[in-house]
């Protein structure tokens, strides 16, 4: 059965922050495009994360390059937009408790700039003037002017909007099932209510897109890595930057299977203060740790240990999509020609969400890629390529 | 005759019956909002009045944020209207 | 640490017959409630600490209190039994853990320091009651308008009335002892506005045969509103609240048959100083969502506990008794805390009355016919939207308007109600949805349409049951690693 009337250039499999971005620059190039999505738009990984757009955490290399075109364009082409998503460059203080620490933070600093990130180093006894409520006991720091913050939800909902608005079309509760191929070819989707055949697939899938590639028979390890969250009552004006311990960047780089905590504190609109972070991998395992709960909190209060008498309203988990290799999947797939990813961007999604869009549009389009894509090609871990 | 005790609210005394709770004492004061919102800045105070609605937060003896639904009375005590907690810095 | 074969959080009459039946048939049990006595909202009365004489006023199956009251203290303390009962009052659960055998229970006092920090208990039977259900209206913000079980539990407990001149309204049963009880302390009770009609359920065979008790108690709430002369309002609903800083007046509107607002009725304001809104109640079920116990959708459209027929969720040792079932009153819940008790006892193999067991379970299948017929009577109007305005608050924690609702459905494309949250954030304030949790489902689904378990369950999920400080989770201990809580929001 097919669904009538649709023949749409690219369909997106997806209603996260990949999928809204991929549909929204896929509009702007002046494509049709259909977006599938097996929940509710923004139901997924979108939903469970804080929204961060950081450069601190990335040293030289193809994710950088990535983040500082997201960068570009969060200020630039979807600048006008921020205030849908109460986008704030409120800068990240990364914060160094022992003089080691803040050795091993100069080393970073150091490289970062060279690759073109602004930091600047912040002394012992400069902090209280960025953050007053930190403890006094810390080595140093280094504030990165240019990591940002954004509603995760209103901007990926915000994207689909826009979308629609130019004309694309957003199908929820529609699960897709499998591929139309045209022998290898991918020619469109199979789902519960429907065919839609379309000049492109896109799988935006999130941590799911493993599962999906799958479907079409092709290999992209995206495997979940489980995270917790805190969240405080609202308070007045308590944390003003995007606050995280040294050890966060070492932390996002593991691969370790076990529960790693690391802290991350930041506040919201709403007056909330949002502190993490944990890793897991645990599969999809839905069951709340308290043990990981509780080492958020402790970590959380060496920082700031004002917050103590704190209320915590809720907490929540989210399953970011790893690959092994820490890099997002951005790109067509020459093993299933019609196919494309965009997913597997961990703990950084949102941020680099508009970019990686951008570039996986120009793929489709055949326009000039604004920096190098091939790092990010989704074939990159077939077996072909490692013998 | 049930025992009275004396306490404040915003520096002015009021008394209640022991073994009442916060909140009856200040409906029983006709004080019916202690309390304003972070966004609308409006008044609010028991809604609920049995625990659930975190309406009718108020500080008592300097700890904010106590339900006055379910905090019983006792001689002394200082209540004080306001709205969000404040982080002391560098607690 | 404290070790108890039976746990009981809440000590209202589901709670309390849970753990006095428990602990007469020899299990150690705890009992949690975050009051500062038993009783629960049900037989909520003054501190026992300051004894007065008229301690039972307003009250209704009293000696069912102090009979189990009676027991229980034998059972704490007296010469034969003491200790089977731990009563740990003026506590809250803030999280629960399921254990490879068993549970614990992380406490936390309501206010004050913490006595007993953690319960582990090889079974459990969740008892945690409910509390009224509210829809907006216009000016439902204002201080003076208070939920209808608020206003009596001032009455009933602290013997402090809400305001002089009230007007008590919404629908269901619940609403004449809270008018009856404003009336015998000397308010001005203008009206009760019923929204349904009473040709539905006072009249009902299945009402007054099988609970003749609650016919009984009709019968004498008429003639206590006749003797206080309080209009009795039937298809009557409260349409705009009014008033600077205080509630100082409220506008009327009739119901059709079908509950929608007739546009062709006009009827006079009533100046009022106090609100007294009750539209059923919304069962508590945080707890049983954390224990990962499956839920389902009641009559009533509530989100209750799925329990088998003798009280059993479908988590080994877990229970659940009282409204967090379905919402069907005190009585009932007295027996299905005492079916559960004996449950628990005959799962951890000792000797129970099978008869008295079936005879419960007689007595609730009863109950819960009749609770149904009342809960059928008494449905939230269907026209409950035509009254709000755009700037019409639903969540008072965040102070979200209809509007801003209305824009993540109609302009953001939410579908659900989870989904409206995420976008607009009713629900995400201090009491997490408690209040408009239900308001907020249904402007999330088309009008018309009936709540499913999949609207409701993700809102009910709190994993933290309680606020609980930074402080207090970072040095709480933990049972194992491995032991868990369950996030249903799939």
């Amino acid at each position: 059965m097919t669904i009538s009337g649709t023949h749409p250039d690219v369909v997106v499999i997806g209603a996260g922050a990949l999928g809204a971005a991929t549909a929204w620059f896929a509009t702007r190039a002046g494509l049709t495009v259909e977006v599938v999505e097996r929940g509710s738009i923004v139901s997924g990984t979108t939903s469970a994360c804080e929204g961060n757009l950081l450069v601190s955490d990335k040293e030289a290399g193809p994710e950088l390059d990535l983040a500082l075109l997201s960068h570009d364009l969060w200020r630039g082409e979807l600048g006008e937009l921020g205030g849908l998503w109460e986008f704030e460059e409120k800068g990240g203080l990364v914060v160094a408790a022992t003089s080691g620490g803040m050795a091993g933070l100069t080393e970073l600093t150091e490289r970062q700039r060279a690759a073109g990130i602004e930091v600047r180093e912040v002394a012992a006894d400069e902090i209280h003037h960025y953050e007053p409520h930190l403890t006094p006991e810390l080595a140093g720091a280094a504030f990165y002017p240019q990591d940002c913050q954004v509603q995760p939800m209103l901007m990926a909902a915000h994207l689909l909007r826009l979308a629609r608005q130019q004309g694309a079309r957003v199908r929820t509760g529609t699960t897709v099932t499998g591929f139309l191929r045209d022998g290898d070819r991918v020619t469109g989707v199979r789902t519960d209510c429907g065919d839609i055949s379309a000049g492109h697939v896109v799988n935006a899938a999130g941590t799911w897109a493993g599962e999906m590639a799958a479907l079409a028979g092709v290999d992209v390890p995206v495997l979940p890595r489980r995270g917790f969250i805190l969240v405080t009552e609202p308070l007045p004006p308590t944390v003003f930057h995007k606050v995280y311990a040294g050890e966060y960047v070492a932390s996002t780089q593991s691969s370790d299977e076990g529960l790693q905590t690391s802290t991350v504190i930041e506040g919201t609109r709403s007056g909330t203060v949002l502190i993490g972070s944990s890793r897991e991998r645990v599969g999809f395992d839905r069951t709340v740790s308290l043990s990981a709960l509780r080492e958020i909190a402790s970590k959380a209060l060496a920082l700031y240990p004002s917050l103590a008498p704190v209320s915590l309203m809720r907490t929540y988990l989210g399953f970011r999509p790893y690959c092994p290799d820490h890099l997002p999947v951005i790109g067509t797939d020459p093993r299933a020609p019609g196919l494309a990813h965009v997913a597997g961007h961990e703990g950084a999604g949102i941020g680099l969400s508009v970019g990686s869009a951008k570039l996986l549009v120009e793929a489709m389009t055949g326009a000039t890629p604004t920096i190098d894509i091939t790092p990010f090609r989704p074939e990159r871990f077939s077996l072909q390529e490692v013998s | 005759m049930t025992d009275q005790v004396n306490l404040t609210f915003d520096g002015v005394t009021i008394t209640a019956a022991a073994g009442q709770s916060v909140g009856a004492a200040l409906t029983d004061a006709g004080i019916r909002s202690w309390r304003s919102t972070r966004r609308g800045d409006r008044p609010r105070g028991l809604f609920c009045g049995i625990g659930v609605c975190f309406d009718c937060l108020v500080t008592v003896d300097g700890r904010p944020n106590q339900r006055a639904c379910l905090v019983p009375v006792r001689d002394g005590m200082r209540l004080e209207s306001g709205g969000l907690r404040e982080v002391s810095a560098r607690g | 640490m404290a070790r108890f074969d039976l746990a009981v959080v809440g000590a209202g009459p589901a709670g309390l017959s849970a753990a006095v039946t428990a602990a007469e048939n020899g299990l150690t049990v705890a009992l949690v409630d975050a009051g500062t006595q038993p009783g629960g909202q049900f037989w909520r009365h003054p501190d026992e600490h300051h004894p007065r004489p008229d301690e039972g006023r307003g009250q209704h199956l009293w000696s069912r209190f102090t009979d189990l009251r009676t027991r229980l203290r034998a059972l704490e303390s007296g010469a034969a039994t003491a200790g089977r009962v731990e009563l740990v009052v003026g506590h809250q659960v803030w999280f629960v853990e399921t254990l490879a055998e068993g549970f614990m229970l992380h406490l936390s006092a309501t206010h004050g320091e913490t006595r007993l920090p953690q319960v582990r208990a090889a079974s459990l039977v969740l008892c945690p009651g409910g509390y009224d259900r509210q829809l907006p209206v216009p000016g439902w913000e204002l201080p003076g308008v208070m939920a209808a079980g608020g206003v009596q539990a001032l009455l009933k407990a602290h013997r402090s009335v809400a305001g002089r001149r009230a007007v008590v309204a919404g629908t269901g049963p619940f609403l004449l002892p809270v008018a009856a009880g404003l009336a015998q302390a000397g308010a001005d009770v203008v009206a009760i506005c019923e929204a349904g009609s009473l040709s539905g359920w006072a009249r009902s065979p299945l009402g007054a045969a099988g609970v003749p008790s609650k016919a009984l108690e009709a019968v004498e709430y008429a003639a206590l509103l006749a003797r206080h002369r309080i209009p009795y309002r039937m298809r009557t609903v409260i349409t705009a609240i009014r008033g600077e800083s205080e509630v100082g007046s409220v506008g009327l509107g009739r119901l059709d048959r079908n509950g929608r607002l007739r546009t062709d009725v006009s009827l006079p304001d009533l100046d009022v100083d106090l609100v007294a809104f009750g539209w059923g109640f919304t069962p508590s079920l945080e707890l049983v969502t954390a224990v990962g116990a499956s839920t389902r959708v009641d009559v009533d459209e509530s989100l209750i506990a799925d329990v088998d027929d003798w009280q059993r969720t479908d988590v080994p040792g877990a229970y659940v008794a009282g409204e967090a079932t379905g919402v069907g009153g005190a009585l009932l819940a007295v027996a299905e805390g005492e079916l559960a008790a004996l449950a628990a006892s005959r799962d951890a193999g000792r000797p129970v009355s099978e008869a008295r067991a079936r005879s419960l379970q007689r007595q609730i299948a009863r109950g819960r016919r009749f609770a149904a017929t009342m809960h059928r009577a008494h449905p939230v109007p269907a026209g409950w939207q035509d009254w709000l305005e755009p700037d019409t608050t639903v969540c008072r924690c965040e102070e979200t308007t209809l509007g801003e609702i209305c824009a993540a459905t109609k302009e953001l494309g939410a579908t659900d109600a989870r989904t409206v949250k995420l976008l607009a954030r009713p629900g995400m304030g201090w009491c997490q949805g408690r209040v408009c949790g239900f308001a907020a489902a249904k402007l999330a689904i088309p009008v018309g349409e009936a709540l499913t378990a999949s609207d409701l369950a993700p809102l009910a999920k709190r994993t933290f049951a309680a606020p609980v400080s930074l402080e207090t989770l970072a040095t709480t201990p933990t049972e194992s690693d491995s032991a868990t809580s369950h996030d249903n929001d799939a």
